[in-house]
């Protein structure tokens, strides 16, 4: 019985070990993004609180933390709390699977990308449970975009995982990255690796489709009328979720933990260094992105996501499979 | 093994009661959560058993999409509505054709459980790691080889359910207007500015 207790002891330690760094990321991240924003507006973003304003999120956290929690008197309650507790379970678990570098993960599994896959998909219920729960009218369409988008372009990202698997030959996050040792995949496969970012950043909400949030239209969409902790649980979830789809980017293409060039002082560097540089970039872009271009009209996202986007993506995937099967290419690893 | 028990009982009592709870709950709405929670952990029980590849794809296709388009129709109907004829007083006329189906379901039910072989050891997690290829790779060389035909036939059935979906959906719309980025981007202003006389008193009717 004690060994048991010793085991539980140490996974959670483990899994303090994963969560808190992801946390105060988070809150970095949060600076980052509002700073790359503010500078490409020609303004100077957060720099009050701490140096370079980097304490800002948490003197926000803290502010939202004293905040009262107003839950409105026709919503369906036990939802109404349910709901950003799921947004923010859900970006924390996925990271589970993440691999920092050949033994730096917490769980090792044979499915990791599918189960990415799974739980990014999962996101969605804390969107739409937010919005209806709330039983008002600009939350709940706010829900129903939301809904729409993301199964709409989760459907383009599954194909793109298929593309990249096609290639890797094994669904295990860790072979995936280890197969880009010789070409990262963003070369070979540089048009899905657009078409992924743009759909990730539609599946995270982000503009220039943050659709379920438009304050011109929708006040603030799913959000309305959270307040307090509940809406900073919200806003955490979404912002994990983010630095969740870039790491998925870095080990889908990027090439993960591997150094830019196999040589001598860059292959000095730890390997969970040039992950996080890679996550950072590819944050770095999300924020530029966010502060350049103009939101999209819904039923344009809509034509980007089924017209143009799935169309694209399943023709490259015929594309990348009659390469390698004419070449010979085909993965024949151990699986 | 205690672990793997308790792990078993624990995901299996929770899928029996909210298949419990999905037909009795008065609300649909958590009728359907109650439904994502046993997709949930018929999912867990999946992977419990080394059926990873099933268990993960239980979830993506099920909990990821199937659900949230049942949780959007049911949150359209209007709840307080259904509160007053479903569950007060009135009598439901689909009384007849639900038993018809349950009893139907009930007797293939017993005709199954009738040959069901039960196996030693199930819940424990070492039944389907047999060998060290994995899970997926297993199911991937039965199903491109020997039951290929089935596979591209479940294939095509989707294929011709998805078009009849959109067929029967399928409405043409009069009044409707609709952007041409082609023509749109392709402008330039000899094309898009048209110079007219105008009579005095008549004026031009503009859009048509």
């Amino acid at each position: 019985m004690l060994e048991y207790f010793e085991i539980l002891g140490q996974e959670v330690y483990k899994v303090l070990f994963l969560l808190v760094p992801i946390l105060v990321s988070v809150a970095m991240i949060v600076w980052l993004d509002r700073r790359v924003w503010g500078l490409v507006q020609k303004r100077r973003g957060p720099n009050v609180v701490g140096p370079f304003g980097l304490f800002q999120t948490l003197a926000d956290a803290l502010k939202y933390i004293f905040k009262e929690i107003i839950i409105p008197a026709s919503a369906n309650k036990v939802v109404f709390i349910l709901a950003p507790i799921i947004t923010m379970t859900l970006a924390l678990v996925a990271w589970a699977v993440i691999p920092m570098s050949e033994d730096l993960v917490l769980s090792d599994i044979n499915v990791g990308i599918l189960y990415l896959f799974a739980v990014s998909s999962l996101g969605v219920y804390g969107i739409i449970m937010g919005g209806w729960a709330s039983n008002s009218k600009y939350p709940f369409l706010g829900a129903i975009r939301s809904a729409a988008q993301m199964v709409s372009y989760e459907v383009s990202i599954g194909i793109i995982i298929i593309n990249v698997l096609l290639c890797v030959g094994s669904l295990n996050l860790k072979d995936i990255v280890l197969a880009q040792k010789d070409l990262w995949y963003v070369i070979p496969l540089f048009p899905m690796f657009v078409v992924f970012f743009i759909s990730a950043l539609a599946e995270t909400n982000r503009p220039p489709f943050d659709l379920p949030e438009a304050e011109a239209e929708l006040v603030a969409g799913y959000q309305t009328e959270y307040s307090g902790m509940m809406y900073a649980m919200f806003w955490l979830g979404e912002y994990a979720n983010i630095l969740l789809m870039c790491a998925m980017g870095s080990i889908l293409f990027l090439g993960g933990w591997l150094p830019i060039i196999d040589i001598y002082p860059l292959n000095l560097v730890p390997a969970p260094i040039w992950m996080i540089l890679k996550i950072l970039f590819l944050f770095f872009l999300f924020a530029l992105i966010k502060a350049i271009v103009p939101r999209y009209r819904y039923d344009q996202l809509m034509r980007l996501g089924w017209k143009i986007f799935l169309p694209f993506s399943l023709i490259y995937l015929v594309l990348t499979a009659s390469f390698l099967f004419y070449f010979d290419k085909l993965p024949k690893g151990n699986f | 093994m205690i672990a793997h028990s308790i792990f078993f009982y624990f995901f299996s009592v929770i899928a029996i009661f909210s298949s419990l709870m999905v037909i009795t709950s008065r609300s649909t709405i958590n009728s359907v959560f109650f439904l994502i929670l046993d997709f949930i952990s018929v999912g867990c029980l999946f992977i419990m058993v080394g059926a990873e590849f099933l268990g993960m794809i239980l979830l993506i296709v099920y909990v990821g999409a199937v659900a949230v388009l049942f949780l959007f129709v049911v949150m359209m109907l209007n709840v307080a509505e259904q509160k007053q004829s479903w569950f007060v007083g009135k009598k439901s006329n689909h009384l007849p054709t639900g038993l018809i189906v349950s009893i139907l379901i009930l007797l293939e039910l017993l005709v199954v459980a009738g040959g069901w072989k039960y196996k030693e050891n199930l819940m424990s997690s070492s039944t389907l790691i047999l060998s060290d290829i994995s899970n997926t790779h297993q199911l991937g060389l039965v199903m491109y080889t020997d039951y290929i035909l089935y596979f591209q036939l479940a294939g095509i059935i989707l294929l011709l359910s998805m078009i009849g979906a959109i067929l029967l959906t399928f409405r043409k719309r009069s009044g409707v207007k609709k952007q041409s980025y082609f023509t749109q981007i392709s402008r330039n202003p000899s094309s898009a500015i048209e110079l007219k006389e105008v009579e005095s008193n008549k004026g031009v009717i503009i859009d048509d």
